[in-house]
């Protein structure tokens, strides 16, 4: 079967440093995947692994099967809002129209009418529509995440990624951040990079604990007693469920079940 | 000083250096400002002194050094900021002590007596030739073209970056011509203001013109008009009171910025 992001292998160095070591890991089209591990686990470079914004010294991305550069328009690619200048002079609706770029640069570019109906299309669903004309800094910040959102779906994927996208939100708008992706995995696939322990068990489906390399956990299950493994994530990781690998943490493999 | 202008060939070149000038500062100020390469600016700027020193020894148009210097300064610093990250001020300050040093030891070895060089360091508007203003026009006017036939990909690429090469769009080709365009400016401003105050003209009127609106187009716009503006009252102060011109400019354009904020407030 195809999966919406295979991963086989992939090894990722920083000068010395290794980020990511023997990564393989295989997201089934529909899944809602949460990525948690430490700070400095490797989390943000796995996902711009998967975005080929990173090129991995080892190993092969596949996205839908196919290698990345022939798919990479059907990622959604939304990024930390901690990464953003608020007073940079942009409105809402201009930020959701960089996703009908394309790929290619054309001169003297110009939006079509179908890229703005898109757009508001998008903004309507997430019931932004009437901020459009807002410039960014004048957002809070669940409502800046929430038009990220909307242009990583204005790309119209297949997949969507997702960095912290609750990391600088109050409570309620995480809520309000998990319900609307729960409602969107309806038709794509989601995938998170997180630290929130707190969405991990009432959202997602499957889980991936990394840090460097990846504690994969197909299933969820997290009672109590599994969070506290999964927090002391680089110890050791008990198995629940299917598809799963523990690796041991000094490079010896310990077993499969 | 219009019939200057209508009479007098000095006063011409003058005009339409200050008017090529403000459609730059505009333009490529207001990316720079928006972007956060100002200090990287101010490096380019002071590395194209090395090749106004180098012009001066080898005996070629001084203006031709400065902008070889500042093309290759721009690409190096781009590029070497690509392989170490962030944290390219260290970087930028090395470029522009470097290059004044190189420009002061060509002048040293050129032969013969020193020539003077404070209308390259302060800009001189009243000694701009015909052919400067050839040279400024055809740069300006490809920074012009360049601008507004890529401005969708260019306020995605200020806005974020990242988000462009996911789509699949090479920005470091954006940036490499982004770079390029920076030390087009510098080039064409020098005439005007100089390389010491350069970076007031290239950063005070967007920073203004950011203060009374929240979008690009229209920042750029009204850079250019507030860039037009303090060109203009160096070119009269000038003129009527023989004060120096770059000065002029920059002290109207810095005063313009704080009383703008005064009145504006900080805009949050």
């Amino acid at each position: 079967m195809t999966y919406a992001v295979e991963l086989e292998d992939i090894s990722v160095n920083y000068g010395e440093l290794e980020a990511l070591k023997n990564i393989n890991l295989k997201v089934e089209e529909g899944a809602f995947l949460g990525i948690i591990g430490p700070n400095g686990g490797g989390k943000t470079t796995l996902l711009k692994v998967i975005l080929g914004l990173i090129e991995p010294q080892k190993g092969t991305v596949k996205v839908l099967g196919y290698p990345l550069n022939e798919t990479i328009d059907q990622i959604g690619y939304v990024p930390q809002i901690s990464n953003f200048d608020r007073n940079f002079p942009i409105s809402v609706l201009d930020v959701v129209l960089m996703a009908r770029l394309g790929g290619r640069v054309r001169f003297f570019h110009q939006y079509h009418k179908e890229d703005v109906k898109k757009a508001e299309a998008v903004l309507d669903q997430l019931n932004l529509l009437h901020l459009k004309k807002r410039q960014i800094g004048k957002l809070s910040g669940g409502q800046l995440q929430r038009v990220l959102i909307a242009r990583g779906l204005a790309v119209e994927p297949k997949i969507l990624l997702l960095d912290e996208p609750t990391a600088s939100v109050d409570a309620s708008s995480t809520s309000q951040i998990y319900e609307l992706l729960k409602e969107l995995n309806k038709e794509k696939t989601i995938i998170v990079v997180t630290h929130d322990m707190a969405a991990v068990s009432s959202y997602f489906d499957s889980l991936a604990c990394l840090n460097e390399k990846l504690y994969h956990h197909g299933d969820k299950h997290l009672d109590p007693e599994t969070t506290e493994q999964v927090f002391g994530c680089p110890v050791d990781l008990i198995a629940h469920g299917h598809p799963h690998h523990v690796f041991a943490p000094h490079g010896e493999e310990a077993k499969n079940d | 000083m219009i019939e200057a202008i209508l009479d007098f060939n000095f006063m011409q070149n003058a005009f339409a250096a200050a008017v090529l000038a403000s459609i730059a500062c505009g333009l490529i100020g207001t990316i720079i400002v928006e972007k956060k390469l100002v200090m990287l600016s101010g490096g380019i700027a002071h590395t194209s002194f090395g090749g106004i020193g180098l012009g001066y020894l080898l005996n070629i148009e001084p203006i031709y050094g400065a902008f070889a210097f500042a093309v290759g300064a721009s690409l190096a610093i781009a590029s070497i900021r690509r392989k170490i990250g962030t944290g390219s001020d260290t970087l930028i300050g090395m470029f522009w002590s470097l290059g004044m040093a190189l420009g002061v030891l060509f002048i040293g070895f050129t032969p013969g007596y020193p020539p003077d060089i404070s209308s390259y360091l302060f800009g001189d508007i009243l000694t701009v030739r015909r052919v400067d203003v050839w040279m400024m026009g055809a740069l300006t006017v490809f920074m012009l073209l360049a601008i507004i036939s890529l401005f969708n990909y260019w306020k995605a690429y200020l806005f974020d970056e990242e988000f462009l090469r996911v789509l699949g769009v090479k920005s470091t080709l954006l940036e490499n011509f982004l770079f390029i365009m920076i030390a087009l400016a510098i080039v064409i401003l020098i005439r005007v203001v100089g390389i010491v105050l350069v970076i007031a003209l290239l950063t005070a009127p967007p920073a203004a013109a950011r203060l009374y609106t929240e979008d690009l187009k229209k920042i750029m716009g009204l850079a250019v008009v507030f860039g037009l503006i303090f060109s203009f009252s160096g070119l009269t102060f000038s003129y009527y009171y023989d004060l120096p011109s770059g000065a002029v400019i920059i002290i109207t354009a810095a005063l313009f910025y704080f009383g703008s904020v005064v009145v504006r407030g900080s805009n949050e």
